[in-house]
């Protein structure tokens, strides 16, 4: 699928740029003209998805993570969030509800909500390379508006 | 992560506000743990009206509070819950565990 648009930001894994980064994702899709509901969507699938790498990909040094955001054709609108920290050894497993390894500050539903508020989820992750999310959201088409 | 309290007879009203993500969740979880830890209420509402962003870390925070609740005898009401809030706590499915209104 052909990329009309895209931005690539690199942040450390620090918690504070949670919010930097839910922000940079909203600001980009605002040239689809989205309903609040959906902007509230990307924000949050975002902030499940780096506050993953960030307290899961480097669990004990601070290390890069990846943002990429592609408006693609048909006002899809793809995210991509790249670490290279340690992996998951079973993708599968960390991607059932309730499941964490996060002790009592995590809920385990990270990706469940990712799941639930876009369109399309991919998880690939090498133990010890890193983990790449990759989501996709179809918006729909505003009345009057150029999607 | 600003929280305010206030307390009457054994109820206990705790409104939360600003983004509740990771990297507040942890402070207001220990603001949260002491203000019950204090006056042991028998009864807790959770205002969420000042909300304005909340993601599965808020999950964590509200499950803390329930468990924090059950093991002294009290109950727990989630309240005046904002649209984006209530998304992230019904694609979870907390509303089977915690009392959402």
């Amino acid at each position: 699928m052909k990329a009309i648009d895209q931005v690539s930001i690199t942040f450390t894994s620090r918690s504070a740029n949670e919010g930097f980064a839910r922000a940079a994702a909203a600001c980009f899709a605002a040239q689809l003209d989205p309903t609040l509901d959906e902007v509230a969507d990307i924000k949050t699938a975002v902030s499940e998805a780096v506050t993953n790498a960030i307290v899961h990909a480097y669990p004990d040094c601070l290390g890069k993570i990846v943002l990429r955001l592609r408006l693609l054709d048909g006002g899809m609108l793809e995210i991509q969030v790249k670490d290279s920290g340690v992996g998951i050894p079973d993708v599968d497993q960390a991607r059932t509800p309730l499941f964490t390894t996060g002790g009592e500050e995590r809920s385990g539903m990270g990706f469940t909500i990712m799941e639930s508020f876009m369109d399309g989820l991919r998880v690939r992750s090498q133990p010890g390379r890193g983990t790449t999310v990759t989501m996709r959201k179809r918006l729909a088409p505003r009345a009057g508006g150029p999607r | 992560m600003p929280i305010a309290i206030t307390s009457r007879d054994n109820a206990l009203t705790i409104a939360l506000s600003g983004e509740i993500d990771h990297h507040g969740a942890r402070e207001m979880m220990t603001q949260l743990t002491d203000a019950i830890a204090e006056r042991l209420p028998t009864r807790l509402v959770l205002d969420l009206s000042g909300v304005t962003f909340m993601d599965s870390s808020g999950i964590a925070v509200l499950l803390r509070a329930l468990r924090q609740m059950e093991h002294i005898g009290g109950s727990l009401r989630v309240t005046a819950i904002p649209a984006q809030a209530r998304r992230v706590l019904d694609a979870a499915g907390v509303g089977r565990l915690i009392t959402l209104e």
